[in-house]
């Protein structure tokens, strides 16, 4: 177990370190052939990657279904933003608030310190952590009630909660602290993409480490059948708290990660369709597979935002017929969902992993022995 | 007295057009075990068709038409994206149904143009009338009773009639019934044709009262006629009923009182709330009720 | 056979991958997102929404500024002839989606780009644009943190703390309102921004307000209008998106309460809504064709453009009406060809630094930019919804008491 997690760990850092490096040589290229669009497109996917992932830990390897994500990422860009707007800047952005009742910003903080360069990351990094514990600790608070819940009941409830979390967060009364319905700009963020490679990269290796760990088959049982489950000595309160809760922490590293993609935050984009979006994209990838979901998130993203888009450009219709429009892009595109849903069940991996795909199938009497 | 009928009455309407959408939530459900989510897209649609359809004909023609298109609709959405998944796992039918939502936004989009179309006025529930004093449209008044005719009628559907026995016994025991005999597709898109159809109805009552339609306007009311659905005990059709009347009327006190920016967040609360406190909803034990 | 499947699908989305990255190199120019023109073409990016929340309105800015292409299609650099190419994208009214869709046009090379409808879009992609040194021109955004410290956005209207206080004073002078309902949709900051504003003025004016705020997606209006009615409201002001509107102007009609709105109400969708239900509707807007011959001849111009083409048409709503922000989409696409001229280059960068000399009487009035890059108008127009005719009229031209 030990031995095998440490190589888990050793070979995680190895493609983390891998991809880095790549995406840096990529940046690169881009920059010097004007391909920033790839760039933007790959800093998206990475962010969705980690919120599929987070989705896929609850709903795929848990087997709970919630639809809650929406909530758990709004706290995390909120926090994400509050938390680090310069304080020269906040007059500005607190325009209807004289500059808001937060009066610091935890990366000057840290830079004051540690220099501006790695004082700024670092305060970044902190606050980061910092979303995803306050996500977290919503997770753990909105899970108290909501997990004794079954199935369907447990998916409108935690939906229901995402929506509170947002009217909260638009509330008059806190606008001083949320900004109220305006928008949440002007704070720091990564140019490049490797940071977010990186960042995510550990964050979804952490995952895979809990997903082959003992809780990690725990949820699996638990999702597989609670009752068994339970007869084998499995706390089922405490597992499902504690996945819902994990789910959660990254949900708000992912939300702090996508507002700083987005350089702007407005709590009216996350709605229940934001949800709908990250749960079509771990089905796509396959329900259970993280590595099905890091490729769904690239997939979805790059159709939607780039390869399609001539879709909807008036100009391209050939001769008289007038189907191309704008909007005909996202028919396409749910059509082509729609498709994966109903023909393409197990999605794009199933349940396999990609290092399953490599090795060579194992036979049947080896896998029962694996327990597989 | 006045000002307090004026926030009851909305009440009682928007509740009522809950109610009637609810119940095809709570029918679907009841059988297929399905959260339908599409089902308030379907609604919207029927406001786009009768939109459309008024300008080529007179309403009275326009009404039946809309209720033929819709009940098509509803039906095609089940054949095409759910009767494959009938062996499934219950998720793949549910995100199934979340694909057909997104779908049918993506194409209402696509064909209106995201601009908000004004409702036809459809005579004599359109006109403006006055209920002790206060003013409102008679369409008001008309929803909560044309609800519970409808509602008594498709009781008396499900108790009397072989469909109806069908029905009941599907959503008791699925693969039972199906062994007996029952031809378990036919009750299911009866399902739907009726879901559908009280949809469409659901549709006039709502657009006649708020007039206008766009892509989206059908997403918050099915949100919580939903709610409303599962608040009730979801597959349960009294529940789906009081469901829907007691958010409807809750949602325009606690606008009535000022907390407007809270009314749906409170919605959600109060779903909780009787979840926690009875996880099937209020009536959603009361088997011999499902349909 | 399903792991052959998975690994196809892997394979194939690589290639594409790599196989789009290739295609999309080859029609860009290669300079590194800081220029533009290639054999005599200039690029002129518009980046607004044509799906989402404010697709309509989104439409119908890119409607003028394709009417202004057809006015004027190219332009002379340093003796050369140059032809403007529009690059339209859809942002999605979404702030996520925006960020992709600024990023398609500075990887298109676009040298300067126009838009968006609604601030928040906006504010959203004005980071992409400064790093990518390219200028924008909003046509109607009017939130003031669009061009707030970046010197790269410029906007061709007047903002919202102008426009929200000119409002509070036509409520004054026109209605001698004592209380005012500022009827706000939570989330949006267009509309909280603006009732904010209008509530300060009337702070100074005197007159009483009472306010509360729409839940998104909320769909009944009765209890707003019964709440204006019960605080014995003179007027409601009510800025909001034309969803919203439609739906509030139905139920506010029966009230007999008067409307007060901001610009987007200018907008087929309110006419068809007022005339249906006899609502006594005012609005401010960017645009009134009796103005100016500019003006006149514009409206003239842009109805016949619209009547020839069934597919304009069919994106300004199926009607002729001519939309403000449609005026607006024309003068920025006109600013824009001006600042090209005074740059007299395609460099993009050239052309954000010749953008804040650039003067130019359009049919919104004149441009002239100040040094946050906002133009500074003192009047703005007041139209009102004559429910006989089916039409809007020009009310006034109303400034601020002094």
């Amino acid at each position: 177990m030990d031995k095998k997690s440490n190589k888990t760990i050793f070979w995680g850092l190895v493609v983390i370190a891998a991809m880095a490096v790549l995406s840096l040589g990529a940046e690169g290229i881009a920059d010097a052939t004007g391909q920033t669009l790839l760039m933007t497109v790959l800093k998206k996917g990475t962010v969705y990657a980690l919120l599929v992932v987070s989705m896929n830990l609850l709903n795929g390897f848990t087997g709970l279904f919630s639809l809650g994500q929406a909530g758990f990422m709004l706290i995390g860009a909120y926090t994400y933003a509050i938390l680090t707007i310069p304080v020269a800047k906040r007059a500005g952005v607190y325009q209807y608030y004289d500059g808001g009742i937060v009066q610091f910003s935890i990366p000057e903080a840290f830079s004051g310190l540690l220099g501006d360069l790695v004082g700024g990351v670092i305060g970044m990094v902190v606050t980061l952590l910092i979303c995803g514990l306050l996500a977290a600790l919503f997770g753990w608070l909105i899970g108290l009630p909501v997990l004794r819940l079954k199935s369907d009941y447990l998916a409108i409830a935690t939906l229901g909660f995402a929506e509170i979390i947002r009217t909260f967060i638009q509330y008059e009364s806190f606008a001083p602290l949320t900004n109220g319905s305006n928008t949440l700009r002007q704070y720091p963020t990564f140019k490049h993409l490797y940071p977010y490679v990186i960042i995510v990269g550990i964050c979804i290796l952490c995952i895979v480490l809990l997903v082959n760990s003992t809780y990690g088959r725990a949820f699996k049982a638990v999702r597989d059948d609670e009752i068994a489950a339970e007869a084998m000595g499995i706390n089922l309160a405490k597992h499902k708290m504690l996945s819902f809760v994990i789910s959660s922490f990254f949900a708000g590293v992912g939300g702090g990660l996508l507002a700083m993609y987005m350089s702007s935050v407005q709590a009216k984009g996350f709605t229940v369709a934001m949800t709908y979006e990250i749960l079509l994209m771990v089905v796509i990838g396959g329900i259970g597979s993280i590595s099905g979901s890091i490729i769904a998130s690239y997939l979805f993203i790059g159709c939607s935002e780039w390869w399609l888009r001539f879709l909807d450009d008036p100009g391209n219709n050939p001769g008289g017929i007038k189907l191309l429009a704008p909007g005909f892009r996202m028919v396409v595109f749910s059509t082509f969902i729609m498709i994966v849903v109903l023909f393409f069940r197990k999605g794009i991996m199933g349940e396999k992993e990609f290092p399953d795909l490599l090795r060579r199938r194992p036979k049947k009497s080896e896998k029962e022995a694996a327990g597989k | 007295m006045v000002q307090f009928l004026s926030a009851l009455l909305p009440g009682i309407s928007v509740g009522g057009q809950y109610a009637l959408i609810a119940l095809g939530y709570t029918m679907v459900y009841g059988i297929l075990r399905l959260i339908n989510f599409a089902h308030g897209d379907i609604f919207t649609v029927a406001g786009f068709i009768m939109f459309y359809a008024v300008t080529a004909m007179p309403v009275q023609l326009a009404i039946p038409l809309t209720i033929v298109l819709t009940v098509l609709l509803g039906f095609t959405v089940e054949r095409l994206a759910y009767k494959p998944l009938r062996s499934a796992p219950r998720m793949s039918v549910m995100i199934s149904a979340i694909g057909v939502s997104y779908l049918l936004q993506n194409l209402m989009w696509y064909i209106t143009g995201g601009q908000p179309q004004q409702y036809p006025v459809i005579p004599w529930i359109s006109d403006s009338i006055s209920v002790f004093g206060v003013e409102t449209k008679r369409v008001t008044v008309i929803t909560p009773i044309l609800t519970i005719v409808l509602i008594l009628a498709l009781v008396t559907l499900i108790k009397k009639t072989r469909i109806g026995m069908a029905m009941r016994a599907a959503s008791r025991d699925f693969e039972t019934a199906r062994l007996m005999g029952i031809k378990i597709n036919s009750v299911i898109s009866m399902t739907f044709v009726i879901g559908s159809f009280l949809a469409a109805v659901g549709s006039f009552l709502f657009f006649s009262n708020y007039s206008t339609v766009s892509p989206t306007v059908g997403t918050m009311p099915g949100l919580k006629a939903f709610v409303a659905a599962v608040f009730g005990g979801i597959g349960s059709i009294p529940g789906a009923v009081v469901g829907g009347f007691i958010i409807g009327i809750c949602e325009n006190i606690i606008r009535g009182l000022g907390y407007s920016t809270f009314s749906d967040a409170f919605t959600f609360a109060l779903l909780i709330l009787v979840l926690c406190v009875k996880p099937t909803g209020l009536f959603g034990e009361k088997l011999e009720e499902k349909v | 056979m399903k792991r052959m499947f998975a690994v196809l699908l892997t394979l194939a989305m690589a290639l594409s991958l790599a196989a789009c990255g290739g295609d999309s190199g080859s029609n860009s120019n290669g300079a590194g997102g800081s220029g533009s023109s290639e054999g005599g073409v200039i690029k002129i990016g518009i980046y607004e929404p044509s799906s989402g929340a404010n697709g309509a309105g989104g439409k119908k800015e890119v409607l003028g500024i394709e009417y202004a292409n057809t006015q004027v299609s190219s332009v002379t650099i340093g003796g050369e002839e140059y032809k403007v190419e529009l690059v339209p994208v859809d942002n999605q009214s979404e702030n996520d989606k925006g960020v992709s869709a600024a990023q398609q046009l500075v990887s298109s090379g676009v040298a300067v780009v126009l838009g968006s409808y609604g601030s928040g879009v906006s504010m959203a992609a004005a980071p992409v644009f400064e790093e990518a040194k390219i200028a924008a021109i909003g046509c109607s955004c009017t939130n003031p943190g669009v061009t707030l410290g970046n010197p790269y956005y410029f906007r061709v209207c007047y903002l919202d703390p102008f426009q929200g206080s000119v409002l509070a004073n036509l409520a004054k002078d026109e209605f001698d309102a004592k209380t005012a309902y500022v009827f706000t949709e939570l989330g949006d900051d267009y509309s909280v921004g603006l009732g904010e504003y209008f509530t300060q003025e009337c702070g100074r004016l005197g007159i009483q307000v009472v306010a509360d705020q729409n839940p998104q997606g909320n769909t009944d209006m009765s209890g707003f209008v019964n709440a204006a009615k019960s605080a014995g409201a003179d007027v409601i002001f009510a800025p909001s998106s034309t969803t919203v509107a439609s739906l509030l102007i139905d139920q506010a009609a029966s009230a007999g309460i008067p409307l007060i709105a901001g610009d987007t109400w200018d907008d087929a969708v309110i006419l068809q809504a007022a005339s249906k239900s006899k609502a006594d509707v005012y609005f401010s807007t960017f645009y009134d064709e009796g103005a100016s011959d500019d003006a006149a001849a514009f409206m003239e111009g842009f109805k016949a453009w619209l009547n020839a083409n069934s597919d304009k048409l069919a994106n300004n709503g199926g009607s002729d009406t001519v939309s403000a922000v449609s005026a607006l989409g024309y003068d920025a696409y006109m600013v824009a060809i001006e600042a090209i001229k005074a740059a007299g280059s395609a460099d993009s960068d050239a052309i954000a630094k010749a953008l804040p000399g650039v003067t130019y009487t359009g049919v919104t009035g004149d441009v002239v930019f100040d040094d946050e890059g906002d133009v500074d108008k003192n009047i703005i127009f007041i139209k009102g919804v004559d429910t006989e005719k089916g039409e809007f009229y020009s009310v006034k031209e109303q400034g601020l008491a002094q």
